[in-house]
């Protein structure tokens, strides 16, 4: 793979009153690469993708991507430089219709084909046919597959997916998987998952945190073969779940 | 915009309204004229608050803003009913873009409390310069201040009809908005904020004009009842001004394009008949809202739009 740097992050900190939730992390992703985020519950992997995304604040440190400084950037802004980020407490419109959920992200862009676009965008997640439903009657499977086409539908650099997977039944999460594959290399993806298959299937690097630090970075053989994550991490079987 | 119901339905609300205008009852007659300005006032609150979720409970300022520069331009400079409504419609939508530029860094009941105060200093203000506004008393306009080109607006068919061509405009420009894009991201502000900044939405630019908006249609509705009806006083500038578009939404539906008219109609005649009956009419229309908000949160088109009639936008 070509290694042009998409996302550098240096010295990422962010605390909750005390507690280091991120803590001085250095991170880069490779332009087309699935990356991703490993590491136990509370280890910082929400927080740490919102500072990309710019949800939360930065404390200190610096975040450069596709060349430009965007540690202030707001959020809005972000987005539309290309980071796009979905929810892992799912949060589309649930009031709205299907169509108009992925609408918003179409028109977000400036697309001249709005209903082309998202028509386009429900195609690739498989929930063509329920352009119409309003989107909160959907089961949760298929409300996770809207907040990814939602994700799709704003052609993003970076798309940040945060536990996707959770909740899926096994045969949408091989739907889901074959979405990814899609998504590179025209976009990167960083991928925060808990379920292991999916991460060994998919990722060409893994980035495992834990206590909001880096325990390690390096290809799916390299950390399983870790020491210390084993320790932390992959040892455990419960964290692993 | 495509003819389809939706249309059919709104085109059909006006040219009832212009048939009324050759077979009302001149008490009725009158009453609709003045319902069909207020109505303009609630498509602009509903813009603000059914669409874009802004509870504001400052609107007064805004109707206070377009009823003075109408009222006073026409009985200080000359002015004359066009120059009252553009300037009505200016004031308006300028003081609300500049309160938004305040208000909007604020959400929820910080919201509603600011907007509130702004209102009560405008409020206060109309009473501080009274040698101009003369206060509660107000001005009466003179009628070379009503005359809109050749049409004096203090002629009843006169009236009625530049009414209704105010109304019919405000409510097919409502009517399109709602089914546009930007409409739609009116309503994605108000259905989930922290979803819609991530979906490159600037929450505040969103909320600023969709307020500016609601400030224009409040602006234009305050010079035309001040041009229309004569009088420009406080008491049309007073907190009550600010509740009663809200009224109106929440009794029409919150979010719907014909409710504000509806529950302006409603409301009007509510109280109408209910002081006809008793002195406490406030009373009656206070219960009324109450059974309202239990039995039907969402008001009439709204309840109506979820028990089957999706298409009403
Ligand atoms: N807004 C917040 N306020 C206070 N503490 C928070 C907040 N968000 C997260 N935390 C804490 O920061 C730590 C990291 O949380 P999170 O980033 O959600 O972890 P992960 O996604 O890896 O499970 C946890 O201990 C969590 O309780
Ligand atoms: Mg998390």
């Amino acid at each position: 793979m070509a290694a042009v740097t998409l996302l550098e992050a240096r010295g990422l900190t962010r605390h909750f009153d005390g507690l280091k939730a991120v803590d001085g992390v250095d991170f880069d992703l490779e332009e087309g690469e699935i990356h991703a985020l490993i590491g136990p519950n509370g280890a910082g992997k929400t927080t740490f993708v919102s500072l990309l995304s710019g949800r939360i604040p930065v404390q200190s440190g610096t975040i450069r991507f596709a060349g430009r400084d965007i540690t202030r950037t707001p959020a809005h802004a972000r987005v539309r430089a290309g980071i796009a980020y979905t929810f892992q407490i799912t949060q589309v419109y649930g009031a709205l219709t299907v169509f108009d959920n992925v609408a918003l992200a179409v028109q977000s862009r400036h697309s001249r084909r709005l209903a082309e676009d998202t028509t386009e965008a429900l195609t690739r997640v498989g929930l063509e046919a329920r352009a119409d439903q309003i989107a909160g009657t959907l089961s949760y499977g298929h409300q996770r597959l809207l907040e990814v086409a939602m994700g799709l539908a704003l052609k993003p650099k970076l798309l940040i997916l945060d536990e996707p997977t959770q909740g899926l039944a096994q045969g949408e999460i091989e739907t889901f998987k074959d979405i990814v594959r899609g998504v590179v290399p025209e976009a990167t993806v960083l991928l925060i998952e808990h379920n292991m298959d999916v991460v060994m299937d998919l990722a060409h690097r893994i980035t495992v945190l834990n206590f909001g630090e880096v325990l390690a970075t390096g290809t799916p053989k390299t950390i399983r073969a870790d020491k210390a994550v084993q320790a932390a991490y992959l040892g455990d079987p419960h964290a692993a779940a | 915009m495509k003819l389809d119901r939706a249309l059919l339905l709104h085109l059909g609300l006006l040219a009832a309204l212009l048939a009324f205008h050759f077979a009302a009852p001149a008490y009725h007659h009158t009453n609709i004229a003045r319902i069909m300005v207020l109505a303009i006032y609630a498509m602009g609150y509903n813009i603000a608050f059914g669409y874009t979720g802004l509870l504001s409970l400052g609107h007064a300022l805004f109707f206070g803003a377009g009823l003075y520069a109408a009222g006073l331009l026409a009985y200080h400079a000359e002015g004359t009913a066009g120059t009252g409504l553009i300037a009505g419609l200016a004031a308006g939508g300028l003081v609300a873009f500049a309160l938004g530029l305040f208000a909007l860094r604020t959400a929820g009941v910080a919201f509603m409390i600011v907007t509130l105060m702004f209102a009560q200093a405008g409020y206060l203000t109309v009473l501080y310069f009274g040698s101009y506004t003369r206060g509660d008393e107000g001005i009466v306009i003179p009628r070379a201040g009503r005359m809109l080109g050749s049409l004096d607006l203090s002629d009843d068919n006169t009236r009625y009809l530049v009414a209704f061509a105010l109304f019919a405009a405000a409510l097919l420009v409502n009517l399109w908005l709602a089914r546009s894009p930007r409409g739609r991201i009116m309503v994605a502000m108000r259905e989930n904020e922290e979803r819609s900044r991530m979906l490159g939405y600037n929450p505040f630019t969103v909320k600023l004009a969709a307020l500016t908006i609601s400030g224009l249609y409040s602006g234009l509705s305050g010079a035309a009842y001040a041009l229309m009806f004569g009088y420009a006083g406080a008491s049309l500038a007073s907190v009550q001004y600010s509740i009663l578009p809200l009224l109106y939404v929440l009794l029409g539906g919150a979010g719907t394009v014909i409710g504000p008219f509806l529950g302006a109609l409603l409301m009007f005649y509510l109280i109408d008949y209910a002081s006809s009956v008793t002195d406490a009419h406030q009373f009656v229309t206070g219960a009324a809202l109450v059974l309202l908000i239990l039995f039907a949160p969402k008001g009439i088109l709204g309840t109506l739009r979820e028990r089957g009639l999706r298409w009403l936008p």
